[in-house]
């Protein structure tokens, strides 16, 4: 008697357990009317060693979403954030990116730091129809291997963010003949090895790699590296590393005068210059994956990008790094995107197809350039090289001799592979390749 | 009602829980399928728990049982056939393999196991060319028994196959526990030369259950696969394992639910305070496993069955 009391007790519990559920899925059909706040959800490294790029990148989404609110919000709706940490891996981010569009019913998703967490995001944003912005990611596989209606970047990609800094090289000391390369050993250090390899053997045929180090990924102790680096002597030495590693790695190498002996390339050393201080010395080629320099000679806008700068600075204690440029750009091209779609729809909110057709040729503002979307989503962002130089103003390394190079000369044209673009690349194109800008 | 019986009535009822919550909200029914895939691979940490040991490394399993799922995805592109293939795939590891682990017990047993797992993983991130390192591999969209499904019939299809399993795997789980062969797991744990002295081999009794336990593991990972459509090696990482630990002790060893009741709550808190502090869900989901180990120590199984019983002597 007393059990199959029991049971029904059960049973009523099971039964309002899903009746809890239930309410969130009925309010499911809304039709495209303009609703109350526009939901927008990221997903950032907000633990793990990521996070030095991560959490910039959601400060600078909070300090965006706060500016456009008190401007009115889009098309005169104001914006809400919801964060997922990409760091518990990839079953739980796909878990998370259906929730909150399955549930939350999020208006746009910000895509992605790491590349393996893009692979997994676009295609599911394409399934689930919801328009998926690529707001980080560096992998050029995604556009190259499938098209998407749903899914655009509003940044590079690896193959500019690697070709510039190898043309800028090529352009300002042309005359190096070894190189050594000190990669992480993971996809990014592997594809940006691929890249840079490809492309020095078409623009410069006959260089000697005297070295291909790759530590492994989050190594923090690079000495026998160095003493190796330090016997080969190679002219150039290549490294995409980033985050702890890279600070390390530019501590571990200046106590041993690495600097002096070879010329160093660091394609992504601009987010650490403030963080390592004075230890990296004047005359390495540093880049910042795009045109982000809170010193950038000839901006578009000089006012907004101050206005970035300093209001960055005054809330976090920090100068802005390229994720939060990256940042500012997915949001510009938003806000740029979801006006051309109001347009195009006379003036009524857009559907979620509507939004996704004003992607492609979108024209965008961003603190430094104007960009362009291709028609392939892939977005066209010009790349800021320079050469590092010590000054009074600044306490550590800033760009001098700066290169920004236009993205048409150094992206992948549409439909093109980015290794069978990079081998038909020959020597003169470095002829193209604009003067530098000196330091103000 | 006997507490057996009780506990096939439970399994029951969570499953029709489960499938109310997966009707309600779609994005639960993802949740939810992986939940049940961990509760299969902690299943078979249970058993080795049976015996006292405690393997650090059986995310190997589930990531292996995921690659070879992802692997042979483009020439067979149906679950049907893929499922019983990484299940194939993760025995024959599994024995291979346990053939040399079984001979250790205790720490050196976890230790092996975890080293093992950590060879794995840097075999996924460094073996580039074949394993896109650790951007991983996308899994193509796949049919079911020569059926192309549209995706909410494929999603529903998936999580039926890990509900079905999972009961499957409970079972069988419950009926070796209660053979000689799995009273002999717990003589390991107790006193392991009286296992000698009847005459039974004990590395022959690890062996059984240290397959048995790949071979669920592969399966989990063959559904973690088909579910989230894209393998990375962070699968065998050794947090990996760590968290099958976590889900164990959470759950409780106790009884074949336990795993399944730790693997949905662990999901769930972390869905959960993921989506209300997206940057301190590793410091909430520490607190619960903190809760659980000081006032809990049988698991949410064991508070449950302590229920149980004393209903019925009461």
């Amino acid at each position: 008697m007393s059990s199959s009391f029991q049971l029904g007790r059960r049973q009523a519990l099971a039964a309002g357990f899903g009746s809890v559920l239930l309410p969130s899925a009925l309010s499911a059909q809304a039709p495209a009317q303009r609703p109350s706040e526009i939901k927008i959800g990221i997903t950032t490294f907000l633990s793990g060693p990521a996070s030095v790029f991560g959490v910039p990148g959601r400060n600078a989404a909070e300090m965006l979403a706060e500016e456009i609110n008190r401007e009115g919000g889009i098309g005169g709706v104001p914006v809400r954030l919801f964060f997922v940490d990409e760091a518990p891996g990839i079953d739980h981010l796909v878990g998370e990116f259906r929730r909150l569009v399955q549930n939350e019913r999020v208006d746009v998703m910000f895509a992605s730091i790491s590349s393996g967490s893009c692979l997994a995001c676009t295609p599911l944003g394409e399934e689930l129809r919801k328009v998926t912005l690529l707001w980080d990611c560096g992998t050029q596989r995604i556009f190259e291997e499938r098209r998407y209606q749903y899914a655009f970047r509003t940044q590079a990609n690896a193959t500019p963010e690697i070709l510039a800094p190898l043309l800028y090289l090529l352009k300002t000391r042309p005359d190096f003949r070894t190189v050594a390369v000190l990669n992480q050993d993971y996809a990014w250090g592997r594809d940006s090895w691929e890249i840079w390899k490809t492309a020095m053997d078409a623009l410069k045929p006959g260089t000697r790699v005297v070295a291909e180090l790759f530590p492994r990924f989050g190594a923090t102790d690079f000495s026998a590296e160095v003493t190796r680096l330090l016997a080969l002597r190679p002219d150039v030495i290549l490294s995409t590393s980033w985050g702890g590693e890279l600070d390390t790695f530019i501590r571990q190498a200046a106590e041993r005068r690495l600097f002096e002996r070879s010329t160093f390339v660091l394609p992504l050393a601009e987010s650490s210059l403030e963080r390592v201080g004075r230890s990296l010395p004047a005359g390495h080629i540093v880049g910042s994956r795009g045109d982000h320099w809170h010193q950038h000679p000839r901006p578009a806008n000089p006012q907004a990008l101050q206005r970035f700068v300093e209001g960055y600075r005054r809330r976090y204690n920090a100068y802005p790094i390229y994720p939060t440029y990256h940042m500012a750009q997915a949001f510009s091209a938003l806000r740029a995107a979801h006006a051309k779609a109001m347009q195009a729809n006379g003036g009524n909110w857009p559907s979620d197809a509507q939004l996704a057709a004003a992607f492609p040729g979108l024209e965008f503002e961003t603190p430094t350039a104007r960009m362009r979307i291709r028609e392939d989503g892939q977005g066209l962002e010009p790349q800021l090289i320079g050469t590092t130089l010590h000054s009074d103003r600044f306490p550590f390394a800033v760009m001098d001799n700066m290169v920004v190079f236009p993205p048409e000369l150094v992206t992948a044209p549409v439909g093109q592979n980015s290794v069978a673009w990079l081998r038909t690349l020959t020597p003169d194109m470095v002829n193209r390749v604009p003067d530098p800008i000196r330091a103000g | 009602m006997t507490l057996p019986r009780i506990e096939l009535l439970l399994a029951l009822l969570g499953a029709a829980a489960m499938v109310l919550a997966a009707m309600a909200t779609p994005w639960m029914k993802f949740v939810l399928t992986i939940a049940l895939a961990k509760g299969i691979a902690v299943l078979g940490i249970m058993l080795l728990l049976r015996a006292g040991q405690v393997s650090f490394g059986h995310a190997l399993y589930v990531a292996l049982g995921a690659y070879a799922v992802a692997f042979l995805a483009p020439a067979l592109p149906d679950a049907a056939l893929l499922l019983p293939a990484a299940a194939l795939v993760t025995t024959i590891a599994g024995t291979i393999i346990g053939l040399f682990v079984s001979r250790y017990r205790e720490i050196f047993f976890g230790m092996l196991n975890l080293a093992l797992s950590m060879v794995f993983y840097s075999m996924l991130e460094k073996f580039y060319h074949y394993t896109k390192g650790t951007d991983g591999i996308r899994v193509p969209s796949l049919g079911v028994a020569g059926l192309q499904l549209d995706r909410v019939t494929y999603e529903w299809t998936v999580f039926g196959t890990a509900l079905a399993l999972a009961f499957c795997f409970g079972l069988f789980a419950r009926v070796y526990l209660a053979s000689p062969m799995g009273q002999a797991l717990a003589a390991i744990k107790t006193r392991e030369t009286r296992l000698d002295f009847m005459g039974v081999s004990s590395r022959n009794v690890l062996l059984a259950a240290y397959v048995l336990s790949a071979m669920m593991a592969g399966c989990a990972g063959a559904l973690i696969a088909m579910t989230s459509r894209h393998v990375t090696p962070l699968l065998s990482y050794w947090t990996a394992s760590g968290e099958l630990v976590f889900i164990a002790i959470l759950g409780g060893a106790g009884g074949v639910l336990g795993p399944f009741l730790g693997a949905v709550a662990y999901e769930l808190v972390r869905v959960y305070a993921a989506a209300t502090v997206a940057d301190m869900w590793q410091m909430i989901l520490g607190a619960v496993l903190l809760l659980v180990i000081l006032f809990a120590r049988g698991g949410i199984w064991g508070l449950v069955s302590v229920r149980l019983q004393r209903r019925r002597t009461a």
